[in-house]
């Protein structure tokens, strides 16, 4: 992966002008992208007889046709949509299609990332912005970035997909015209079929060899979304159906001639290695069949995965001390003397005059803290290697393909075109699946195996112990208010880096500040006439990574909570000033939507009480409105209200699981989840230590999304983040208690 | 050698006889609609059926399981049809769908026990199966959906 490190972030969008050819890659240069030659199209190489491939998406041969899945399904529905923008345009229906999650290669570069990596808030629409995101875009092709996260599937795919449909089904129609002597005008497409005037169909299936044959038809244009049959109407997912019977295969469930099945124990000081075991007890033990020493531990190879567990806990360990700090207590201590000149990230956002603001009015400080959380999917980390002479293969449910074959490569010391990747269907995810643990020992397991095909599975306390965890921060927010007005708002946050994190693990390391810890501080839309947003990094503290909302997880909860303040010490109503001080006008029609939703009048009373929190991540606008009362027991969170603008909502839904899916996530760590260390390890390992939200404290949540923003947004995590923070600005209105510290059940109960 | 019985078929599997009834379903019978997510009864993704009951097989010892009738989401009878299963396809409970095939095996155990539950029922008796995506209102309303389906049909 050397040619990203070459191309820095920095370096492309602030300092190159070799790329200026980038912008021509934007939505209506799709068609390209959907045809590139047979050396830009992975599927070329593996095409059987009589077989088509017009793009890296579709692949028809005579018994059948293959939808590619670029993005990982790890949860969130994609495995589903993407085939069905695909199909919306072919004139297929369910049925009729397989599905495939897509190889590692460049042809899956992800063009979605392209708003959240260029240096602008999402709001600002500029030629200067765009011109940015056009360069991040050509900087993204270049370094073939085929990744699943930052909420980016739908903007990546929704124009690619249904442009990559509509050249397979025009190929198709222009394939069955040359034969049928029929002029492509009088054809038409419907279900699998191209139809000739006379009524006589023609299935796709039987014209893959003639449409193999002529060139594809580039210049095919997908259908205005008022002509689509599937997508945008209330649809059934894809994997449904085969999850509910238990048939649906996760990597968990794969099973192999020959394949025997191994279990780990690894330094719980992350990233440390081993210093010494005894395996003796182990040895003995049923089931086992092989003791292996690996970099940063041990792991047992047995007839079983639960014999190998059994077997690997028995083993003592001897291990390298952690390189961070051991207790927790240091670890805030770190963070708390980092808010200085030569820790600093970025200064992301100045307006106005600060100081001058600052000292207008009446002053409000507060500081906020947010811990280190665990992303624990309910399938624990596993995949299934063999290594041969010719190189390794791997079966893991991962959302990053080629970073998977760098990382297995470099563990054993091939190449990483030698690692052949075969992406599963995943029991979530939540940023955890990005990272390699599971990865990097499965290559070193199976690279002392040579030839038997190894199925590594973590067990709950070794995943929780390994899980490299959502940044730690700490926000510092001074502001001001006069006049019933905000007249300044100065936030700092220190914390550690998620983005950058990930990014060197993945080989790829960045000098840049962490764009994530600028995710919620800087992308506030509120008129504060003087404003300034600064990131302090820490330094040494543990490895963090990306976590379901990543850097909007801590400051939207860091923002929005004190935005709360500033608009109480104002003398305001939290959601009428909120939408007076909107500047961006569908922002502003967001917050309008959850009062009506909710008739918000002010306060309740009766120990009940509302909060309100809005918060912009990867570029769709999230407000919500929690509703809580206090009871004997603790609080009890009646119910929610969401309102969400992503330009166009392709999977009705499925959208609607997956807001409600984001709140729940944002409520349930909130509550009651962190992940604290001693001895260099973390202390939880299992759910019963960190629970997060489970039915009994589920609300009612309503949900509606809007269709207003110039761009298609996605919906994974953007729900998240206004979570944390309208729940602390509900209990506040009725309680009078500030909570300004997550897991917020240390300081008041919950029922 | 241990005798059991899953879905109506006989087994003999040479293990030893502590071994949770999760991993000789999954390891040793390839039966894996059972899920392992915590093996310590937190998380319910392993919920199977033995003699009827809704049971956390990763705390059931196989010898313990010898000559009872353990029944996986796989074996229930007319499952194309079972009320529960389809008010799960109908209100598209699944995200990631990790944990459903347990919450769906509890929630028959409910229904078994409470034809119509309500809300806090549902609370009370599905609270120890956990969905980390966030399932929890679609769960609620197929378990509705489905208890009006089953007295439907009575």
């Amino acid at each position: 992966m050397g040619h990203m490190q070459t191309l820095s972030r920095r370096a492309f969008v602030f300092g190159s002008a070799a790329v200026a050819g980038g912008i021509a890659f934007g939505a209506y240069g799709n068609a390209e992208a959907a045809a590139p030659g047979a050396d830009g199209n992975p599927l070329a190489a593996g095409l059987g007889a009589n077989s088509v491939t017009f793009n890296p998406w579709v692949e028809i041969s005579p018994d059948k046709i293959t939808l590619i899945a670029q993005h990982a399904d790890i949860g969130q529905g994609v495995g589903s949509v993407q085939p069905i923008m695909i199909a919306e345009e072919m004139d297929l229906d369910p049925g009729q299609f397989e599905i495939r999650f897509a190889g590692p290669s460049p042809a899956y570069f992800n063009t979605g990332f392209a708003d959240e990596f260029a240096p602008f808030v999402a709001a600002d629409q500029s030629p200067a912005a765009e011109e940015a995101r056009a360069k991040t875009l050509e900087w993204l092709r270049q370094s073939g970035l085929q990744m699943t996260g930052g909420s980016s599937t739908i903007p990546d795919t929704y124009d690619k997909l249904r442009v990559a449909g509509a050249v397979a089904r025009e190929t198709l129609k222009a394939a069955a015209a040359k034969r049928s002597g029929v002029a492509v005008a009088d054809l038409r497409t419907q279900s699998g079929h191209v139809i000739l005037p006379n009524g006589t169909k023609i299935a796709y299936v039987d014209l893959s060899a003639d449409a193999a044959r002529i060139p594809p038809v580039l210049d095919a244009q997908p259908r205005d979304p008022s002509k689509w049959r599937m997508l945008g109407k209330p649809m059934m997912r894809l994997d449904v159906r085969s999850k509910v019977m238990g048939e649906l295969k996760f990597g968990i469930d794969l099973k192999m001639e020959g394949m025997l099945y191994a279990s780990v124990k690894l330094n719980p000081n992350k990233g440390q290695p081993l210093k010494s075991y005894d395996a003796s007890k182990a040895r003995a033990m049923p089931g086992v069949k092989k003791i292996l020493e690996i970099k940063n531990g041990v792991a047992v190879i047995a007839t079983n995965s639960w014999y190998a567990m059994k077997a690997v806990d028995a083993i003592a360990c001897e291990w390298a001390p952690s390189v961070y700090p051991a207790e927790q207590a240091d670890h805030w201590k770190v963070l708390e003397s980092s808010f200085k000149p030569e820790f600093l990230g970025k200064e992301w956002r100045k307006i106005g005059d600060i100081e001058a603001g600052l000292k207008t009015g009446t002053r409000v400080e507060a500081e906020y803290r947010a811990p280190y959380v665990a992303h624990q999917p309910l399938e624990p980390l596993n995949g299934i290697g063999l290594v041969t002479d010719k190189g390794m293969e791997i079966w893991v449910g991962h959302q990053s393909p080629r970073f998977v074959q760098y990382v297995a490569a470099t563990a054993i010391g091939l190449k990483p075109e030698q690692v052949t990747f075969h992406n599963q269907w995943t029991g979530g995810s939540f940023g955890h699946r990005l990272e390699y643990e599971n990865v990097r020992v499965l290559a070193e397991i199976a690279n002392q195996m040579k030839g038997t095909p190894i199925k590594l599975v973590f067990s709950r306390e070794e995943d929780f112990l390994q899980d490299i965890p959502r940044q730690i921060a700490i926000a510092r927010h001074r502001g001001s208010v006069d006049k019933s007005k905000i007249v300044a708002a100065d936030l700092q946050l220190a914390s550690t880096t998620p983005l950058k994190g990930l990014l060197e693990r993945s080989g790829t390391p960045s000098q840049d500040p962490d764009g994530q810890l600028a995710a919620g501080l800087w992308n506030v839309y509120y008129d504060i006439p003087n404003f300034r947003a600064t990131s302090y990094e820490a330094q040494g503290l543990s490895p963090s990574t990306t976590w379901r909302s990543v850097g909007a997880s801590t400051s939207g909860f860091f923002t929005e909570s004190f935005i709360d303040e500033l608009i109480h010490a104002a003398g305001l109503d939290p959601m009428k000033a909120r939408i007076a001080m909107c500047t961006v006008p569908h922002y502003r029609k967001v917050l309008e939507t959850v009062a009506e939703m909710s008739d918000w009048k002010g306060p309740l009373g009766n120990g009940r009480g509302r909060g309100v929190a809005f918060v912009e991540s990867f570029g769709t606008p999230t407000a919500e409105v929690v509703e809580v009362t206090v009871t004997p027991e603790g609080i009890r969170i009646d119910k929610v209200w969401v309102a969400v603008d992503v330009g166009k909502v392709v999977d009705p839904v499925n959208f609607e699981n997956q807001v409600q899916g984001g709140v729940i996530w944002g409520l349930g760590h909130a509550i009651n989840c962190e992940l604290t260390y001693a001895k260099g390890a973390v202390q939880q390992t299992n759910y019963n230590h960190h629970e997060a939200m489970r039915i009994y404290q589920c609300p009612v949540i309503e949900v509606r999304g809007l269709e207003n923003d110039p761009k298609v947004r996605g919906v994974g995590e953007p729900p998240v983040p206004p979570a944390a923070p309208a729940l602390a600005n509900a209990i506040f209105a009725a309680t009078g208690k500030r909570i300004r510290e997550m897991p917020f059940n240390k300081f008041i109960d919950f029922v | 050698m241990i005798e059991l019985t899953v879905n109506g078929i006989k087994h003999r599997v040479d293990v030893v006889p502590e071994m949770p009834l999760l991993w000789v379903l999954r390891d040793e019978l390839g039966i894996t609609s059972p899920k392992y997510g915590c093996g310590v009864a937190q998380c319910g993704a392993c919920t199977v059926h033995i003699n009827g009951k809704a049971v956390r097989s990763c705390q059931a010892h196989i010898g313990e399981v010898a000559g009872k009738s353990v029944v996986t989401l796989e074996g229930l009878e007319k499952r194309e049809q079972h009320p529960v299963l389809q008010a799960w396809i109908e209100h598209q409970v699944p995200q990631c769908g990790y944990c459903q095939t347990g919450q769906i095996m509890q929630a028959i155990s409910l229904l078994d026990l409470i034809s119509n539950p309500t809300d806090d029922e549902i609370n009370q008796v599905m609270s120890g199966n956990l969905c980390r995506c966030g399932t929890y209102p679609r769960i609620r309303a197929a378990i509705h959906a489905a208890a009006a389906k089953k007295m439907a049909e009575k």
